[in-house]
Formats: C-alpha cells, structure tokens, sequence
C-alpha cells in the first residue's frame, strides 16, 4: 500500500507466482513468487547453483515452468505467447551471437525477428548501438571482438526493440572496469521507463545498480527488500587505518563510537551508534594526530544478508 | 518473419565454404560421370542404330545421370542441414529464437526454405549438364521433366529429414551421421524379398523415385514425398516445442 502512495502511475510490468522448475530429480526452483513494477531494477543475487539463470530463462520464456506462472503485463506468455515475448527483451548467461554477420548486420537480423516495423529499424540500431558503446565497431564481425563488446553486442540485442521488460543474466561478466561503469548506468537509464531484472553474484554490483535485491539460495527466494531499506541500516561501521595508532581505549573515546576492534595493518573498525557523524569522528582523529590513511564507511549490510543465507542451511 | 530466417541461414550457408565446397565437390563427380556416359553413349551409338526401337541419349546418358545425383547429394545433403538447429543449440543462439516472438513454425520453415534455395541451386547445376545436350541432340523432353520433378523431390526429403535429424542433437556430425543412417535406410529399403515386400517398397525413396525417372509420373507418388516431407517438418516443430519443456 505504502509502495502505491509513494508512485502511483506504476504498474506491475512482471508477475511470478509459485515458479517451479525440476530437472528430473532435482528440484532447480521452487516457489518463487515477486512481482516487478514499471521504474524498477530488480537484482537477483544468489551463489553459483542457486537457480539464477534458471528463473531468468522461466522469466524470459525460453524455458517452461513446471509449476506456476508467469505474467508479462497482464499476459499470459502460455496463451499468448507472441504478445508477451514483444515485450521482452532478454540476454542470456552466454551472449546469444551469430558470431560469423557484423554487428550491424546481427542487430539488424534481431530487429527484424522482433518485430520492429520496417520504417524504425535504422533508428531503433542506431538508437541501440549509441546506447551500448558499439558506434565504432559496427562493421566489424563479432567473432572479432573482444569478450566485453560481445556482452555489449548481447545487451544491444536485448533493447532493441524497446522492451518493456528487460531480463539481463550477468550483464556485466566478462566486462573490464570502465565497462562495467557503462553497463551499470546503461541498466539504470534502463529502469527509468521499464522493468529490468538482472542476476548477478556480484554484491556491489546490485548496491550499484538496483533498487531492490531478492537472494536465491538452492532454488528458494530466501530474502526480498528495498535497497533503500538496506542502506539505512548499514553504514553502522567505519573502517579507518591510522600511520600513529593510539591504544584502542582512546579510539572508544571518539563521539558516537560504541566499540572499536583492531583489524590488520593498523586498521580499525568502529562501531557506531545511531546517527553518528563521520565528519566529527575523522576530525577528531586528525586533532588527536593519529595520522588519518584511510576512513571508509563499511558497506556490508547486504553482504551480512547473503553470507547468513547462502552458507549453511541452519543460517537460514 | 520466415524470410527474415531464411536470409540469415542463406548468409551462413553462403559465408563459409561449405555450401561452396559441397557444389564444387558434386559439380566435379557428376561432370566425370557424365563424360563416361556420354563416352560410353557415343562408342555404342553405331550398334544402336541397326536396332529397330533404339534407346536415345535420355535413357542412356540423363536417367543414369540422375540416378546418381540422387546418391552423390544423398552424402552432400546432411552435411548443409547438419547444423542448422544443432549449431544454434550450441552456440546459445537458439535462445534468441526462443525469446522472440517468432513461432516454431516459421523458425522451421524458414531454415527449411534456406535449405531449399541452396540445394535449389545445386539441382539447377546438375540440371544444366542434361540440357547442354541439347546443343547437339535431341533430348526426350518429357522423360527429363519428370526425372527432375524426381530428383527434386527426392532432394527435398533429404533436406526435410536432415533438418529433423538436426533438431534432435547438440552436435553436428551425430546430426550429420544419423541422417546417412535414416536416408540410406529409406533408399535400400526396396531391396527386400519374400513378406511385406510391397510395403517396403511403398516406404521406400529409391522406388518412388525411379518411377518418376522412368517418366512416369504417379499421384502416389507425389503424395509420397510430400507425406515425408510434411511429416520431417511436423516432427521437427514438435521437438522444437518440446525443446522448451525439456531444458
């Protein structure tokens, strides 16, 4: 109800209810049930084996279900299957790449079997491959490109036809760091108009890029929140590392530190209470002359989450 | 949507040597034997002459040229079709297919058609060393009609079933193997005695086809190798439908 007050022109682009999936004996996904909305990335993040890729293939109806189901904008993909798949836009873990045409001759083939009118197409590719970073390299055959433009040829593919719902498996596996930069804020223009999901088993990546996390353990949706929800309730520790470190007494000292414990190499990690302010404590520590390396807010509210849930089954 | 298929299968098969290679490779053992036919035509034609109802240049040098294109392509077929689902199964790409919203139908058919247009093209080559003949003789028109209408037909099975046969494996060269199998099978088929020997000979290609080599042409048929062409195609959608069931 809360969510509606906040942004009421949304609507729920993707509904998952009671997904189910079993590969002979073994049970790949159960019960997976959430709902996306219009404006929204969704990260999906889970161990290796967690049943990411599988969902995401249910999702993308590559793959059928073998219990529960789907809806693409109200549409049935088992009734309508053509209407929902108009919709979709999907880049599977392995890039889905003729690797003998040239970009532009494969984006181009994908426009075409998406559907996009005749009339469009010259600009939905350049619109596509402006968005990507592939305006050098359309000619060029994409056996030889290098690993992160064929992701990015992957991407391209996937928003062509401007998807309402785009499901991305591990976007950014394979990329180097400036790219990863790219994609991430390509998939947040992205969410701005449409529905993105993306797996990941990348932490930082879902902090990056998502608004709100769903953690997969053993083909169960083990947690689902904002991750709005979740900054506010970390940041409740700071690392910092001193050149001239006092005795530890002296940092429990320091306003708003409830407890400090020494790590390696003359780093810290301090303990907050509600609402302290960092600026306060770093100054302090440069007044006292303990010479300040390094003071970094601890971002691990997430990762605690996933550690709890993805090791061991009496965590959970 | 099935062109779209069609263009991009045509623009694999025509942008490795394959297709290329294949052509060149029928090209070649075809014209051999044809000169040897040919030869052979021209050393018997004296004695010929003295017969009162002689076999002309068709029975003597087109049908046996034919029956033998059927065979060479019987080898060449699979090895264009062989990749067609297989590979994609390989490379991923089939989940793009799967993600767009195209039908299975036309996925199908339109590899099918790109198949078509290449051995097509291969057929028009076998068809011109025939009608070269006509530079210098006589040809009975009628008779080379329906042995084309049979090769072509015949080809068209093998392009059908390899497609199926495709669909079924990840890899190629099974695709490729079982196709030889199953084509071989349904050629020597015939070749049986004593029981249920009209019915092998109804499932055979070999006997349908020399039919319409002798120049007659048979509704049955017809309707023969239209049913294993429909059938292969119907097949291979159902599989491709099971694909996503399957995983």
């Amino acid at each position: 109800m809360t969510e509606q007050a906040h942004a009421p022109a949304t609507e729920v682009l993707l509904e998952a209810e009671g997904l189910q999936r079993r590969f002979g004996r073994f049970q790949a996904v159960r019960e997976v049930s959430f709902r996306l909305r219009q404006g929204e990335v969704l990260g999906f993040l889970g161990p290796n084996g967690a049943g990411k890729s599988t969902t995401m293939r249910m999702l993308s109806g590559t793959l059928a279900a073998s219990g529960g189901r789907v809806l693409i904008n109200g549409i049935d993909p088992l009734e309508r299957p053509l209407g929902a798949k108009a919709l979709l836009g999907y880049l599977p873990e392995s890039p889905p790449l003729y690797r003998h045409l040239t970009v532009d001759e494969y984006l181009g083939f994908c426009a075409r079997l998406r559907a996009v009118p005749r009339r469009e197409r010259k600009a939905a590719l350049a619109r596509s491959k402006r968005r990507c970073g592939l305006d050098q390299v359309g000619r060029r055959l994409i056996a030889n490109l290098s690993k992160g433009y064929q992701q990015r040829v992957g991407i391209a593919q996937a928003v062509i036809h401007e998807p309402r719902v785009v499901i991305l498996d591990e976007p950014t596996s394979g990329l180097d760091p400036n790219q990863i930069r790219d994609i991430r804020q390509l998939i947040r223009e992205l969410g701005r108009e449409r529905g993105v999901i993306l797996s990941t088993h990348i932490l930082p990546e879902v902090q990056a890029v998502c608004d709100r996390v769903m953690i997969l353990n053993q083909g169960r949706l083990v947690f689902s929140g904002e991750l709005s929800e979740l900054h506010r309730q970390e940041n409740r520790s700071l690392i910092i590392q001193l050149d001239d470190p006092p005795d530890r007494e002296a940092l429990d000292q320091l306003p708003g530190v409830t407890r400090a414990d020494p790590l390696e190499g003359n780093r810290y990690r301090l303990q907050l209470e509600r609402g302290a302010d960092h600026g306060v404590i770093a100054e302090r520590i440069v007044r006292h002359g303990w010479v300040l390396q390094a003071l970094c807010p601890e971002q691990q509210g997430l990762e605690q989450i996933f550690t709890r849930l993805t090791t061991g089954e009496g965590a959970a | 949507m099935i062109l779209t298929i069609a263009g991009k299968e045509l623009r694999g098969l025509f942008l490795s040597p394959l297709a290329w290679s294949l052509m060149a490779v029928m090209q070649l053992l075809l014209a051999w034997l044809f000169l040897l036919q040919l030869e052979a035509f021209m050393q018997l034609q004296p004695s010929l002459i003295s017969l009162e109802n002689p076999p002309g240049l068709t029975d003597l040098v087109v049908i046996p040229l034919l029956d033998s294109a059927a065979v060479i392509l019987m080898l060449l077929v699979p090895l264009l079709s062989m990749g067609l689902f297989s590979r994609e199964y390989q490379n991923g790409t089939f989940g793009l297919l799967l993600s767009s919203p195209v039908t299975m139908t036309r996925i199908v058919i339109g590899k099918y058609l790109a198949l078509l247009v290449v051995v097509g093209l291969m057929l028009l080559l076998v068809a011109m060393m025939p009608l070269s003949l006509l530079l210098g003789g006589s040809l009975d028109l009628g008779t080379l009609a329906a042995g084309l209408l049979g090769l072509s037909l015949v080809v068209a099975s093998y392009a059908a079933l390899g497609l199926f046969l495709s669909s079924l494996t990840r890899q190629p060269a099974v695709a490729a193997v079982s196709s030889y199998g199953l084509l071989l099978l349904l050629w020597i088929i015939a070749m049986t005695g004593g029981k249920g020997e009209g019915l092998f000979r109804q499932l055979a290609i070999s006997s349908h086809f020399h039919r319409l080599l002798r120049g007659l042409v048979d509704s049955a048929d017809l309707v023969y190798f239209v049913l294993l062409i429909g059938t292969a195609l119907v097949l291979t959608i159902h599989r491709l439908e099971r694909m996503r069931s399957d995983g």
